[in-house]
């Protein structure tokens, strides 16, 4: 597109938090830089956060157990958050959540700041609960996560086993904010990737300046459920 | 073809201590006792009850639908699975089940869900997340909207196919099923029984629970 502005980029290193108030029709990039990152992710309505990312709803509105382009990830209030207005990775894991302390400590063993410094062991179940305190957000505020760039297959009893692979270097995902969204995220490894060994990945995060979505929009039109997501943000800014 | 596993339960009704019908449409909260077991029956088949559970000590600890997948690494509740809280504890377990297969992919419906996902012009029909407002609000002590986590659907089949699809299936319950679970810490329980009249989760026909909670 040659429409879109970068406003700035950052770096986070894996293991790393990070969480932004994104203007309403920015869009933020994110890149996995080496291949096998994992970032979870929640959102929330920045004007009145008790609006909020729910992921059932999301699922259900569009008969889907994974998320890729022309999706919308959906708030509890039946509004358009943010779409995913491009995805070179194909497979977005809404499913397996969250790691936390407890898990990270069986899987990784112990490393604390104090003897590692910035290397120590981090989870993203803290990671998380540290940004949405930045905003004034708490434990009653976690809700079910994304884990973009990694993937559950699922079969027949429902067994998940986690997909290796599913996402090479400089694969890519956009998110099109339709409001003003809050995003917090971290670069945790996935709770079920078996590795052994606690190497999570980095990530380049770039806010894009992007055009609103006009009535032939991909994301907009990718289902009736979508379009009536889309006018139900858009009469609250009417 | 997945296979269904059948748990009965040897306990008797006539011995629990707590027996109460609860209406479609209608929401109930209430305390179990650590040790305490409680069961759900679907008595007249196909219907979806909306249930959250919480630390009884903390309720912003509660029930997770992603801790509860991610510790059993699949997808849906039966006997044996650990019902997880958002703080890592196992709140109850589920020791009996002659349903076979409950969801907690799906969420609860609710009025603005239910504009997008049928017409804009369906918001006045009653949902369980209006149910969950209203239970939360009046068991009090600060309790809000921002208890209202995402659920699980007993009695309810989401199947999620190989290609990453979900599907809503026909429900694997029947008139009389029942989920039994033993509640290994002082919870509350959240229950909407679903008055959903869009799609085929209560086949069309909203039908009384029973409920059942034994020492």
């Amino acid at each position: 597109m040659s429409s879109e502005t970068i406003l700035f980029e950052e770096h986070l290193p894996g293991g790393g938090l990070w969480s932004w108030v994104l203007r309403r029709h920015t869009t933020l990039r994110i890149t996995d830089l080496e291949g096998g990152a994992n970032v979870g992710f929640m959102a929330y309505n920045a004007d009145a956060p008790l609006d909020r990312l729910n992921l059932p709803d999301t699922l259900k509105a569009q008969y889907t157990a994974k998320l890729t382009r022309g999706h919308v990830l959906m708030s509890d209030m039946g509004r358009a958050l943010l779409s995913i207005t491009a995805d070179t990775c194909g497979w977005h894991d809404p499913l397996g959540g969250h790691g936390n302390a407890a898990l990270v400590r069986a899987k990784y063993g112990e490393r604390n700041y104090q003897q590692a410094r910035n290397d120590w062991y981090r989870n993203a179940h803290d990671n998380f609960l540290v940004e949405l305190g930045k905003h004034g957000l708490g434990a009653r505020d976690l809700v079910a996560n994304v884990n973009f760039f990694s993937r559950l297959n699922a079969d027949d009893e429902g067994r998940l086993a986690f997909h290796a692979g599913n996402s090479k270097p400089g694969d890519t995902v956009d998110l099109r904010a339709e409001m003003n969204v809050l995003v917090v995220l971290n670069t945790c490894q996935h709770p079920l990737d078996p590795s052994p060994s606690y190497a999570p990945k980095p990530i380049k995060l770039t806010l894009l300046k992007t055009p609103p979505p006009g009535t032939d929009d991909f994301c907009r039109n990718f289902r009736g459920e979508n379009q009536r997501s889309f006018t139900l943000t858009e009469r609250t800014f009417a | 073809m997945s296979t269904l596993i059948y748990t009965e339960s040897p306990l008797d009704p006539t011995d629990a201590i707590y027996d109460f019908t609860l209406p479609a449409g209608n929401g109930w909260m209430h305390e179990l006792k650590r040790g305490q077991t409680f069961r759900i029956v679907d008595l007249e088949g196909n219907q979806a009850a909306d249930t959250i559970f919480y630390n009884a000590a903390d309720m912003s600890d509660r029930y997770s639908a992603q801790d509860t997948i991610r510790e059993q690494s699949a997808i849906y509740l039966t006997t044996g699975t650990k019902l997880m809280s958002s703080e890592g504890n196992v709140l109850l377990t589920i020791t009996a089940d002659t349903c076979g297969r409950h969801d907690t992919l799906g969420g609860a419906c609710a009025t603005e869900s239910n504009q997008v996902r049928y017409a804009l012009d369906k918001r006045w029909m009653h949902a369980c997340r209006d149910t969950f407002v209203l239970q939360v609000l009046r068991w009090g002590r600060g309790a809000s909207k921002a208890d209202i986590t995402h659920n699980i659907n007993f009695f309810m089949n989401v199947p999620v196919t190989p290609d990453g699809g979900l599907s809503f299936a026909d429900g694997v319950s029947a008139g009389g099923r029942y989920v039994e679970m033993r509640a290994e810490m002082d919870v509350i329980a959240l229950i909407s029984n679903c008055p959903q009249l869009n799609n085929p989760c209560n086949a069309y026909n909203p039908t009384p629970v029973r409920l059942l909670i034994w020492n």
